[in-house]
């Protein structure tokens, strides 16, 4: 890993920001404090420069200025009606840049909404259910399931009786769910965490290989 | 009824009435323009259709016309004046729980608005709710904390909590500085939590919207510095790391819930009431569909089938 002094330097800096930042499993500390500040300092410099490269050039300067298509001003200008914000006199012509954004927001996403998670879950949950082998159990157990988390997210109706009774099957429902979800998830955090281990691994390896080879 | 999120004017003047007007005059004008701009745009590109209407997508506009006229119908039936039930969520007398402890302890609060930006429905609820608490949190002058991850989320954040700073009467209270962007950086966002946390010690944490892998991360740092968290999320993936590490938790749903049952406004409570009567006709359709697949009937689910 160490092959010359620019990998060297920033590898040793990549072990440096890694270990402050396990820093803080210990407890608040000015080593946590640096690499916080540095991530949050770089990473608000790095989008504003991909915003400019990747958003601002392609999407308004090079279609209005090279390609003619003028309409690209419209919301060039509700976006520069956004810095209005600043001016307490002014401020309230960025309702507007608000108020179209979260309009033209909500249009998008709610038939999106509908679509994906109300029209394909009902045609993927209508199953046969049967006993002639498991996949009809199995199909009744996902049906009850669905039927009870449902009667549990109702909330014009207090949960007694049997309305309750089912409201806890759905939520006994949902935290095997969630157990499952939880599994996985953790599975995929040891991994990444492992990934870390195994670069400051090679780091000291190749570095302790460099100082014999070198210094000694 | 005390109306959060509007401003109390006695008297509309001819300047507001002028400015009013503009505005509304102005959208149009966009409005129009914008949808010339596309209708052009669509002609000029010859291998695009410039077909409006997807037959495909009959069943979506067909159950959106359903919902919507379920959700007019209990907004005008709540503006009527009459009562519409709304039964309790813990999760939510958790927050009233939360402001009490931090004006015993004289600790701020920090709410978590999520990752995401104003397009995802759940930063939008998380923002009706924000309103919410800020109209609690001025009551009792304790100060809250929003540090947030999109650009665009600061502007909407600071007119939610001014409004309910407002609403309770203490505009003198809010201050423009506690509502903070940290970085677009999902991570380094995160960090930027954790810090706050740890140095500004929050009695209460509240985190409402669309988290992602930093949901754990955060809620095990508040955990730690002993505040009590209520957590709120439609992520699937994110509510069991919510529910181990936080003291309360709003499953899916109950996010969207919370801002009607918190400012119990007739808009919002109407909203809350469709959307239950348009889960009902769901286990109606489901319990139908159920029925007849096990009798081999396919037709009715395939007009479900979303291409």
């Amino acid at each position: 890993m160490v092959t010359d002094l620019n990998t060297a330097l920033w590898n040793t800096i990549a072990m440096f920001l890694t270990f402050c930042i396990f820093s803080f499993l210990y407890k608040d500390n000015p080593f946590y404090k640096i690499a916080e500040h540095i991530v949050v300092g770089v990473s608000a410099g790095y989008f504003a420069v991909i915003l400019y490269w990747n958003g601002l050039v392609p999407k308004l300067w090079d279609p209005v200025f090279k390609q003619g298509k003028w309409y690209y001003l419209i919301p060039g200008i509700l976006g520069v009606m956004m810095w209005t914000r600043f001016s307490k006199k002014y401020s309230w012509i960025s309702r507007l840049s608000i108020a179209f954004y979260m309009g033209i927001a909500t249009g998008v996403a709610v038939p999106l909404y509908v679509q994906n998670y109300v029209i394909r879950q009902l045609s993927s949950t209508m199953l046969p259910v049967h006993f002639q082998n498991t996949t009809g159990i199995f199909n009744l157990l996902i049906i009850i399931g669905v039927l009870c988390a449902l009667i549990y997210f109702f909330f014009s109706k207090e949960h007694k009786g049997a309305m309750g009774s089912a409201a806890k099957v759905g939520i006994w429902t949902l935290m095997v769910g969630f157990g499952a979800g939880f599994g996985v998830t953790v599975m995929g955090r040891v991994s990444l965490l492992i990934d870390r281990v195994i670069f400051l691994r090679n780091y000291f390896d190749s570095f302790f290989t460099w100082f014999i080879k070198y210094i000694l | 009824m005390e109306l959060v999120g509007t401003e109390q004017c006695s008297v509309p003047t001819d300047k507001k009435m002028k400015r009013h007007l503009l505005c509304k005059i102005c959208v149009l004008i966009f409005l129009l323009i914008f949808l010339f701009a596309i209708d052009s745009f669509a002609q000029g590109t010859e291998t695009q259709s410039t077909s409006w209407f997807n037959k495909d997508r009959l069943n979506v506009l067909l159950f959106l016309v359903l919902f919507f006229a379920f959700v007019l119908f209990f907004i005008n039936q709540a503006k009527k004046g009459k009562s519409l039930f709304v039964r309790k969520i813990p999760g939510l007398d958790a927050v009233e729980e939360a402001v009490g402890r931090a004006t015993e302890m004289g600790k701020p609060i920090l709410y978590i608005s999520g990752i995401e930006d104003m397009d995802n429905i759940q930063t939008v609820a998380s923002m009706i709710i924000l309103g919410n608490v800020a109209k609690m949190v001025a009551t009792y002058d304790i100060p809250l904390l929003v540090p947030i991850c999109r650009p665009f989320v600061v502007p909407v954040a600071e007119e939610s909590v001014r409004q309910g700073y407002m609403s309770a009467g203490r505009p003198d209270a809010y201050k423009k500085d506690n509502i903070r962007y940290i970085s677009d950086e999902q991570f380094a966002y995160t960090a930027g939590v954790n810090g706050i946390m740890l140095r500004e010690r929050p009695a209460a944490n509240l985190m409402f919207g669309s988290f992602y892998a930093e949901s754990l991360v955060m809620a095990e740092t508040g955990f730690s510095t002993g505040a009590i968290q209520v957590a709120g999320t439609a992520n699937i993936h994110q509510l069991p790391f919510f529910v181990v590490a936080c003291d309360y938790t709003l499953i899916g749903e109950e996010l969207f819930a919370a801002s009607a049952y918190l400012s119990r406004e007739p808009k919002l409570l109407g909203s809350l009431k469709g959307s239950d009567l348009a889960k009902l006709v769901i286990i109606i359709i489901l319990v139908i569909g159920v029925i007849l697949e096990t009798f081999g009937v396919t037709r009715f689910t395939k007009w479900f089938f979303v291409q």
